[in-house]
């Protein structure tokens, strides 16, 4: 099914034709509009008609949440406050929050690509669609709202928070379809469980999760948990919220709307081009974008690329599952080392759960790192030397991985933090106390 | 004969023994024995209790990862060579003890030894054909 099939199936050369037609009017747009890319691009010496070929980008400064963030609160915004129709902001856990602005015509985009990744993923107008994300300034809430609203989806708005609240209107109202995160999704299934639920008569059946990475074998964890086909669907507050790319029905990449945003995949360092197929940061051009447009945007994300035509008939580019961020790889004695590599080792082992912690601590001048999980397989416990070889085994498996040594801590059940928004599974007090 | 044990993992973390004592000590669960093997980081709290049973699911409700192991309870004279005997038929037959813990019951002016053993029927058989008395888990839950 599509949402708009004629774009979304839209040959390859004439795709591309759009994209650089597009390309020529946000570059000479931002030109004129805003002030910041004024400057830039006067200093790169690149104007919108030196623009011939779609690789023309590489001549065009990046952009980075910094630069964001130096224009706070409303620099980068193309157009006056008047035309603005909607405010979204970042959670900013860092400083001031990266603020974003949306024209009417950028609100009707933003649910088009919306949209389409709801019936890529396989969503109808029949469904009944929880949304358990918090709604407010994050983009996650309202952006899936409208995009479900516009494909004709019973949306309900149930915000984040009070698990057992929104486990009691999954059953109740017949909810077929939901979106949050992953992580969420999991820890609704364990308080069903809890609460007497028979989850089997539940009548979910589609999950459309983001906002956090979700390797593989956490996607079974949760498909598990409650029976349904997840999927995965990409965005960031700064290049709209929630609709860059999302999951079709054969789950092989995340299709992105190519029409309105423009990946390409660099070295985080040297910030060259990668060949297709080769993992690096994706960098983003917002192509149609009004409010805050934004030429050559640094996610940070690392993923690649997929060209190749998908059997579900797509023709838009695909990218992998993020593979981690550029700023948050752990470097343990030198080894980078991703926090979805240690998920994927650890959702395999049946005999822990799905929850875990990562402790990265310095010890004289040397890095340790702390992998806690919960133990679950009460059947271990007739002989302490099967509880000591499930440590070892953790450990052997993250060894053989990571190719560094971690200790492996079993805890007990629901011990560990469980999140309902992005998971935070990282506590690194490598410069805690200096 | 076989008897029923509680094994509770625990974390070594400030307190926590005390909290699993509490959560029984309320539901009325009553120790008759118990042993903790531990490393580092977690232990095991092994329990002979009233009603095993219960006290299984409400530790479970309270987010407990807990296994039933079945032991044996052997009773023995309270004196200088009452563990011995036992223990030796039990090795010259090649069954190897994993771990025993015992207490001392006033009452009855006998020690009890609960038992983990690889095959609880070979260990039955052999220690009551040698005449070791082996207690039911009814006495020990009603003790």
């Amino acid at each position: 099914m599509f949402f708009q099939k004629e774009i979304e199936t839209m040959n390859r050369k004439d795709l591309e034709a759009l994209q650089l037609e597009r390309l020529k009017r946000i570059v000479q747009y931002c030109y004129d509009n805003v002030p910041f890319y004024h400057q830039r691009l006067t200093e790169a010496k690149v104007t919108a008609d030196k623009i011939k070929t779609l690789s023309d980008l590489q001549y065009i400064p990046p952009t980075t949440k910094a630069d964001i963030r130096d224009s706070y609160p409303f620099g980068l915004f193309a157009r006056p406050m008047k035309e603005m129709v909607r405010i979204h902001a970042s959670s900013g856990t860092t400083g001031k929050p990266t603020v974003v602005g949306y024209t009417r015509n950028d609100l009707n985009m933003w649910s088009d690509a919306v949209a389409r990744l709801c019936v890529a993923a396989g969503a109808t107008d029949e469904d009944i669609v929880q949304i358990s994300f918090g709604y407010g300034l994050f983009t996650g809430a309202l952006g899936l709202h409208y995009g479900l609203e516009k494909i004709g989806a019973t949306v309900i708005p149930v915000s984040s928070g009070n698990t057992e609240k929104q486990v009691m209107l999954l059953n109740d109202f017949g909810v077929t379809a939901l979106v949050s995160t992953p992580s969420y999704a999991l820890y609704m299934s364990e308080v069903a469980r809890e609460k007497g639920y028979d989850v089997d008569k539940f009548k979910l059946r589609l999950g459309l999760f983001g906002s956090e990475g979700c390797t593989p074998e956490m996607r079974t964890q949760v498909e598990k948990g409650f029976h349904l086909f997840a999927t995965d669907n990409y965005g960031m507050s700064e290049l709209i919220g929630p609709g860059v790319s999302g999951e079709c029905e054969y789950r092989d990449g995340l299709h992105f709307a190519e029409d309105h945003f423009l990946p390409e995949i660099v070295d985080p360092n040297t910030l060259e081009h990668k060949q297709e197929g080769e993992i690096g940061e994706l960098i983003v051009t917002t192509l149609t974008k009004e409010g805050i447009p934004l030429l050559r945007y640094r996610t940070k994300d690392l993923t690649r690329l997929n060209y190749s035509p998908c059997k579900c008939g797509r023709t838009h580019v695909r990218m992998d599952k993020v593979m981690g961020r550029s700023d948050d790889m752990l470097k343990i004695r030198g080894v980078n080392v991703f926090p979805s590599q240690i998920e994927s080792v650890l959702v395999s082992i049946p005999q822990i759960g799905a929850h875990y912690q990562l402790i990265v601590r310095r010890e004289g001048f040397s890095d340790t790192l702390e992998v806690k999980v919960e133990l679950v397989d009460s059947s271990l416990l007739d002989k302490f030397e099967a509880l000591e070889n499930l440590q070892k085994t953790v450990a052997g498996n993250l060894r053989t991985v990571l190719g560094i040594q971690a200790k492996v801590t079993l805890c007990e059940p629901k011990s560990l933090e469980r999140f309902q928004g992005k998971a935070q599974r990282i506590v690194d007090l490598r410069n805690a106390g200096k | 004969m076989i008897i029923k044990q509680l094994s509770i993992f625990v974390e070594n973390t400030k307190g926590r023994l005390a909290d699993i004592a509490d959560i029984l000590a309320k539901e009325n669960i009553d120790i008759r024995a118990l042993c903790v093997a531990d490393t580092k980081d977690f232990g095991i709290l092994r329990l002979i209790v009233n009603d095993p049973e219960k006290a299984a699911i409400i530790l479970r409700e309270n987010h407990c990862t807990v296994a039933l192991t079945e032991v044996l309870t052997i009773k023995i004279e309270d004196k200088p060579g009452g563990l011995a005997k036992p223990i030796r038929i039990l090795s010259d037959h090649g069954i190897n003890v994993e771990y025993m813990y015992a207490f001392v019951s006033k009452e009855f002016d006998s020690a009890f030894v609960i038992l983990r053993v690889e095959n609880n029927e070979a260990a039955i058989k052999i220690l009551l054909d040698a005449g070791v008395t082996l207690v039911s888990s009814k006495e020990i839950y009603d003790m």
